[in-house]
């Protein structure tokens, strides 16, 4: 195996995991939001993603 | 790319046809060997093949089928997540990252456990079920929920039943979701008090786990904020840690007390316990919990499906036993229909309903991909109950019923237990459980109801004889770990759930109690909801029949008729959409639950029949108390079970009325549409072309 396969099996895990969602959320920023002040820094995007993500229905029997 | 959907209905080539021809035969060869065997024993590998094949073709063609000609799946058509990309809720996401997610969010504990109470009608009912069901039911459920909810920018369940059928429907969905919250985290919590009564390293290594989830939550949010895979890393490697801890914990004569409960002290430290997770922040427990059970759990499924390919272990189980008449000592009821409820999860599931019309349809960059998560991911959940079927039957069936009968069916001391399990015709003695507990690491493996157990006994006699024997205590309680955790991480959630729906409902008569940041009514809300399922929890531990006997299938049928309430949406948008045609592919299933959920809740209704009917078994109690024959010790306990056959009785009928009430509406709102009034109208955004379809080289 070399090195670009396991980067990206590396990079393909970190997407599933949710590990990147910071790297995600910076790119989308700066995307489509980009004039609108300052991004949310890594702390208070995971705090705010974790808010979001568990006022619904997301786990199941 | 335009979409060639139509055009693969039908194997294109000679040598495809021949490929499908070949998985055909295999699969009806297996089915068939499986359903005909009478031997004594009958290999595993048969059960994965059937599974295999039985999914191929269901998926090729009649998932095919569903997307190309019933839904008409268009990927030129811009998602909800195209359109409103806002980096948040809504994002075009990778189609395998989206079906981990989905698949996360689907597989919780009910597809191990109802397959191992089923066992005991004998491993083919339940096996038919789980196939039959999850390709024409369960998967077909999964699918078009998705499916509409997207084309209505990833609208809940309840939500569309009140567009799309009117406010009664919409109530009766509101109010179906609630109950069967409570009901499944009762049930569920009655799981895991039972695999931890009086076993201080069960309960040690389940403890543990609290104050692990608090560690990696402050992992990730204090010390290093968003770092998902380190923090679950440090979290696996401590579960395991405190899987052996726990053995050690159980030889120390002086640590051994703080952990040996019985099973009404269990419940209530399980009810505080759900209390402190509803009301605290969900950085500190639930959100870690949550990445540990994922991946503990995802890792499972993965090393148990390798394992059993490895080992190819034998049924021992018969293919039908002679409960099918319904003298079962696991839960009382005939075959038709307690099966069909029984096995839930796995077959067909309405939960999935609610996670189809949640946070997937917000992520799908393409209704392509719907036909892969939908469908393939129920066919994935399906996979896990075949393998729970296996690790359940590959058991000696006098062990299996040692460990699952409740002490009130077969008596409570081992002699007894044993002699009318063997008189049922499964052997099974005191030195053989005796000797199977010790090698557990367990004083007693007698009446462990529920299933977790009698799973883990299986899943650590497959895992210690594919991954290494002399370790079965440790694998043992590898598997409690394993479904404890995944089953507090649902208890947490379904209490947050349960406890927004009731502000959500009580923020409509006073506006304070709808605000989620005002604590005083945070904390009376979540207390309403856990005392709601703390309440069917601790008369569970108390039921001298186990609590799953009366508790079960309650959760079944209401699972059922949340299936039936999610299909009768699905049939209603089909009729309004003019596709009338194709309305069976929704209507049978509907149909078929219908028929399950009103004949089972009927016999636990009416049924003469003591462990059946709920109303008969509270005659009888009443009667044998006023002619005296109860001890005046147990006339107030008496009195309690009494009050909750009644309970139960009307959940029943409450179950039973909001079933029929969906499917006569949705009769109404077809037959209105059938004769050309469509009212309401449909509530599907309108066609927005997908700009990524050009831009994406997809597949």
């Amino acid at each position: 195996m070399n090195t670009a396969t396991l980067r990206r099996f590396w990079n393909a895990l970190r997407t599933v995991t949710g590990d990147d969602a910071y790297e995600r959320y910076l790119a989308h920023w700066r995307t489509q939001h980009a004039g609108e002040g300052s991004p949310l820094d890594r702390k208070a995007f995971f705090r705010s993603e974790l808010e979001r993500k568990w006022n619904g229905i997301k786990r199941c029997c | 790319m335009s979409a060639p959907v139509n055009n693969t209905l039908r194997p294109q080539t000679p040598l495809a046809m021949l490929l499908w021809l070949g998985i055909a035969v295999l699969g009806a060869g297996a089915v068939g060997g499986i359903a005909l065997s009478r031997g004594e024993t009958i290999n595993s590998l048969w059960f994965i093949v059937a599974a295999v094949c039985v999914y191929a073709i269901g998926y090729r063609f009649y998932s095919a089928f569903i997307a190309a000609r019933v839904l008409m799946i268009d990927p030129t058509r811009a998602t909800p997540a195209e359109r409103h990309n806002d980096g948040r809720d809504f994002v075009p996401t990778n189609k395998w990252i989206v079906f981990g997610h989905h698949f996360a969010a689907i597989a919780g504990p009910g597809p191990l456990i109802g397959p191992t109470l089923a066992a005991q009608f004998g491993y083919l009912p339940g096996t038919l079920w789980i196939l039959i069901g999850a390709v024409l039911g369960g998967c077909v459920q999964d699918f078009v929920i998705l499916f509409f909810s997207t084309r209505r920018d990833g609208r809940s369940l309840g939500q569309m039943a009140r567009d799309e059928l009117g406010p009664v429907g919409g109530m009766a969905a509101l109010l179906g979701v609630m109950t069967i919250m409570i009901i499944l985290i009762a049930v569920l919590g009655l799981v895991v008090v039972n695999a931890m009564k009086h076993s201080p390293w069960a309960t040690s290594t389940v403890a543990a786990t609290i104050p692990i989830a608090i560690l990696v939550g402050l992992y990730m949010r204090n010390l290093r904020p968003g770092r998902v895979l380190e923090g679950t890393l440090l979290g696996v490697a401590l579960l395991l840690f405190a899987v052996w801890g726990g053995g050690w914990v159980d030889h120390q004569p002086g640590l051994r007390g703080w952990f040996d409960y019985a099973g009404p002290d269990l419940a209530l430290l399980v009810i505080g316990y759900g209390f402190a997770a509803a009301v605290l922040p969900v950085w500190l427990l639930l959100a870690p919990r949550d990445y540990l059970s994922t991946f503990m759990k995802l890792g499972t499924i993965i090393a148990l499906a390798i394992a059993i390919v490895i080992l190819r272990p034998d049924i021992r189980m018969p293919a039908l036993t002679q409960f099918i008449d319904g003298s079962g000592p696991i839960f009382g009821g005939k075959l038709f229909p307690f099966v069909f409820i029984t096995i839930a999860c796995g077959a067909i599931s309405g939960f999935h309903s609610l996670i189809a019309s949640g946070t997937t349809p917000k992520l799908l960059s393409s209704e392509r991909d719907m036909r892969m998560i939908g469908y393939g991911g129920m066919m994935m959940e399906s996979f896990v109950a075949i393998m729970a079927m296996i690790a359940a039957t590959v058991l000696d069936p006098g062990v299996f019923f040692a460990i699952n009968s409740p002490a009130g069916i077969v008596g409570a001391d081992p002699a007894t237990a044993v002699a009318t399990i063997s008189g049922w015709g499964f052997p099974v003695s005191e030195a053989q459980m005796q000797e199977l507990a010790r090698q557990m690491g367990e004083a007693t493996l007698f009446a462990r109801t529920g299933g977790a157990p009698s799973l883990a006994v299986g899943m650590a006699s497959i895992f210690s004889s594919a991954f290494g024997s002399g370790l079965l205590a440790v694998w043992y309680h590898f598997a409690i770990m394993f479904e404890a955790l995944f089953i507090l991480t649902t208890l947490d959630a379904g209490t947050r759930v349960a406890r927004f729906m009731l502000q959500d409902l009580l923020g409509n008569l006073i506006p304070a109690l709808g605000r989620t940041s005002w604590t005083p009514g945070v904390l009376l809300t979540s207390a309403v909801v856990v005392s709601a399922w703390g309440y069917f929890l601790y008369m569970g531990t108390i039921d001298p029949l186990g609590g799953i006997n009366s508790l079960w299938p309650l959760f079944g049928i209401s699972n059922q008729m949340l299936a039936a309430i999610a299909l009768c949406v699905a049939t209603t948008i089909l009729m309004k959409s003019g596709r009338a045609r194709y309305v069976p592919v929704t209507a049978l299933p509907l149909a078929w639950l219908v028929t399950i959920t009103s004949a089972a809740a009927w016999e636990k209704l009416f049924s003469p029949e003591l462990r059946v009917g709920f109303l008969a078994h509270a005659n009888d109690l009443a009667a044998r108390l006023a002619g005296g024959a109860i001890a005046p010790e147990n006339i107030a306990q008496t009195r309690q079970i009494i009050f909750n056959d009644h309970l139960n009785a009307g959940l029943t009928l409450l179950f039973l009325v909001i079933t029929w009430v969906l499917v006569l509406d949705t009769l109404r709102v077809s037959w209105r549409a059938y004769t050309g009034h469509v009212r309401p109208p449909l509530s599907e955004v309108p066609h927005i072309p997908s700009r990524l379809v050009e831009n994406w080289v997809r597949d």
